[in-house]
């Protein structure tokens, strides 16, 4: 197996209201088919982390490899086309494109991506919603879908390019325990299956605990 | 890119009010901007060809003097030390015409840069019909050179210019003083001049300029008919009037000519300063007004821009967490921003289209100092190729800084939320 992802002596902090030292000297590292919840109290730095290794917040000291490469220093520019091939994210409140069916939702990324045709992208984004059994709502506004639903169409948005890793912000932060299950067996079954690794932040114990592995974190540091 | 404005076109059809507000705003800015110009320019022109219909390119005559100071006491007592005071030195005769005129309008003849030559004589006159008397102008000119110049066969409510040369003693009148005077064609009319010589004319023709100061006062007869009317021999000229070949050069010329020949020399834009300053303020107006118009719309684009960034901040988040950049983003708002602008520009331009349309088949009210029967519109294709430049820039300004922003919104603040 593979590392899909590395941090090294990773340090921030925030610097209003006053200063305040988030991370401090975090070093881990994540595999291929791997499946790490990321588990602490609320403000021990685990959503801060998470944001990090996205490649989104850039404002840290330390060094970030994912797929063996180093994204730290990047330019805007390169970190948004690196996230579009190789990061998918899943969030806690969905964030679909309202005005877009589920379909077009998860055919987004790949058009930007722009590797296939769009038949082709259309065909693709099909399995990855039948895959979480969405296919018959491939046509619906997202906006008109209940939340599991939202949050499955937004799963298979994030694997439409095929990604390395798979980040999620407590992607079952506000669903029911049936949904949140389903949820946690498609990343557990993903990791395994396809061999991609997966980073969740997670408030819900009992499933974190069924992962291989869980990095748990107080006051900035991983215990 | 393609995706880009997919996403940019989804947005503008989920708000379709939104959209359309914005658009509207361009729309009624831009027609308003057009049929403004068009109005504007087209009273300017009809000022200047009214304008180019009573003033010769150069018009060169003879300024009178009232400069006394040379006076036979003067040159009597000179080589003494004297002061000499003459008071109330009263004027000679005062020479009105043209010295040496048949030379000079032969050498401006053989002038490359003059395309017409028009000498006449112009004097005060009674016009006496019945016991109606109205005082006025006449010009005894060259009919076909006069004609040619400005075009007064295009003019003629009656008759025709060459009736002049066919008829012994004929008159051609302004419609103006034909109706003070109830002459139609074929009268007779007397003519009494300042120094109390008189001549009967007949009507051959009646013109009508369209504005009432030259109509109510003017006629032309023959050159010699002119001539004779004031006692004067065939040399006698008081006015040439010139058609040059370049307009633009009336300024240097007229000052050249004033120079050769000694006389007085007004270019066309000295002699109707009034005419030129009005355009000028109508000018500088219609550039005014059209460039708040533009700008207000400019504006609304801005508000509605920034607006639809608020409302799509998560969007914006989320689209950049799946890999689209900074330009990406931007491209997605300003190309909405550019589409509300090309749609606005185009119906802006077809609704000023028919406005101005419009416009031009409303009827002038009559008076006497203008002959206009419907507003003056102009239709120039270079207004409109300005309209839609300016309804594509002005909205490409307006959506920049909004979607700069867009496009700088850091979307961790927004996913944390």
């Amino acid at each position: 197996m593979s590392i899909a992802l590395q941090a090294e002596h990773l340090n921030k902090s925030f610097y209003e209201p006053s200063e305040f030292r988030v991370l401090q000297d975090i070093s881990f590292s994540v595999e291929r088919g791997e499946f790490v919840p990321v588990i602490g109290k609320s403000g021990c730095g685990k959503s801060t982390l998470l944001y990090l290794l996205s490649t989104m917040d850039t404002a840290y000291s330390g060094q970030i490899r994912i797929n063996e490469e180093l994204v730290t220093g990047r330019s805007q520019n390169e970190l948004a086309a690196f996230r579009n091939r190789y990061i998918g994210f899943v969030f806690q409140f969905h964030f679909l494109l309202p005005e877009f069916t589920a379909l077009e939702n998860v055919m987004l990324p790949a058009l930007k991506l722009g590797l296939l045709s769009r038949p082709e992208i259309e065909l693709r984004a099909m399995e990855k919603l039948a895959q979480l059994q969405m296919d018959p709502f491939a046509r619906h506004l997202s906006g008109k879908l209940s939340g599991g639903q939202q949050q499955r169409v937004a799963i298979a948005r994030a694997l439409i390019n095929d990604p390395m890793i798979i980040m999620a912000d407590e992607p079952t932060g506000n669903l029911d325990s049936g949904n949140t299950e389903l949820v946690f067996n498609i990343f557990s079954q993903l990791a395994r299956q396809k061999n991609i690794a997966v980073l969740t932040v997670t408030h819900d114990l009992d499933f974190a605990h069924q992962a291989d592995r869980v990095i748990e974190m107080k006051d900035g540091r991983i215990v | 890119m393609a995706v880009d404005l997919l996403i940019a076109r989804r947005h503008l059809a989920a708000n379709k009010k939104q959209t359309l507000v914005a658009v509207l705003g361009v729309t009624f800015g831009i027609a308003m901007f057009i049929l403004m110009i068009s109005f504007m320019t087209g009273v300017n022109a009809f000022m200047e060809t009214t304008m180019l219909s009573l003033t010769p390119d150069i018009h060169i005559y003879n300024d009178i003097k009232t400069d006394y100071r040379a006076s036979v006491a003067a040159a009597y007592y000179q080589n003494r030390d004297l002061l000499i005071v003459v008071r109330h030195p009263k004027p000679k005769k005062v020479r009105v015409n043209l010295k040496n005129a048949e030379n000079i309008v032969a050498d401006l003849k053989k002038n490359p840069l003059v395309a017409g030559v028009s000498p006449m004589v112009s004097s005060q006159v009674f016009y006496n019909y019945g016991p109606v008397q109205i005082n006025g102008y006449i010009e005894g000119v060259d009919i076909l050179a006069e004609s040619a110049m400005f075009d007064l066969k295009g003019k003629m409510v009656a008759g025709q210019p060459r009736n002049l040369l066919s008829t012994g003693k004929g008159i051609i009148m302004g419609s103006g003083l034909a109706t003070k005077l109830n002459l139609s064609m074929g009268d007779m009319v007397t003519l009494a001049t300042p120094d109390a010589t008189s001549m009967r004319f007949r009507v051959v023709g009646i013109f009508r300029i369209g504005v009432g100061a030259v109509d109510d006062v003017r006629s032309y007869v023959t050159l010699a008919s002119g001539q004779q009317l004031l006692g004067k021999d065939r040399s006698y000229m008081t006015d040439i009037s010139l058609q040059l070949k370049d307009k633009s050069r009336s300024g240097s010329l007229a000052a050249e000519f004033a120079k050769r020949y000694g006389d007085k020399a007004d270019d066309w834009e000295s002699a109707n300063s009034s005419v030129s300053a009005s355009n000028l303020v109508r000018d500088v107006l219609t550039c005014v007004v059209s460039i708040t118009l533009l700008v207000v719309a400019g504006f609304g684009i801005y508000n509605i821009m920034n607006m639809t960034i608020k409302n799509k901040l998560k969007d914006i988040a989320i689209l950049k967490a799946q890999g689209f950049a900074g330009k990406d983003i931007m491209g997605i708002f300003l190309t909405q921003s550019v589409f509300i602008g090309l749609l606005g520009a185009l119906s802006g331009l077809l609704l000023g289209y028919l406005l101005s349309l419009a416009l031009s088949r409303v009827p002038f009210p009559k008076n006497d100092y203008v002959a206009l029967d419907f507003f003056p519109v102009n239709f120039s294709p270079a207004h409109y190729i300005f309209g839609l430049a300016f309804g594509l820039v002005t909205p490409f300004i307006a959506g920049l800084l909004p979607s700069l922003k867009a496009s700088k919104i850091d979307p961790v603040i927004i996913l944390r939320g």
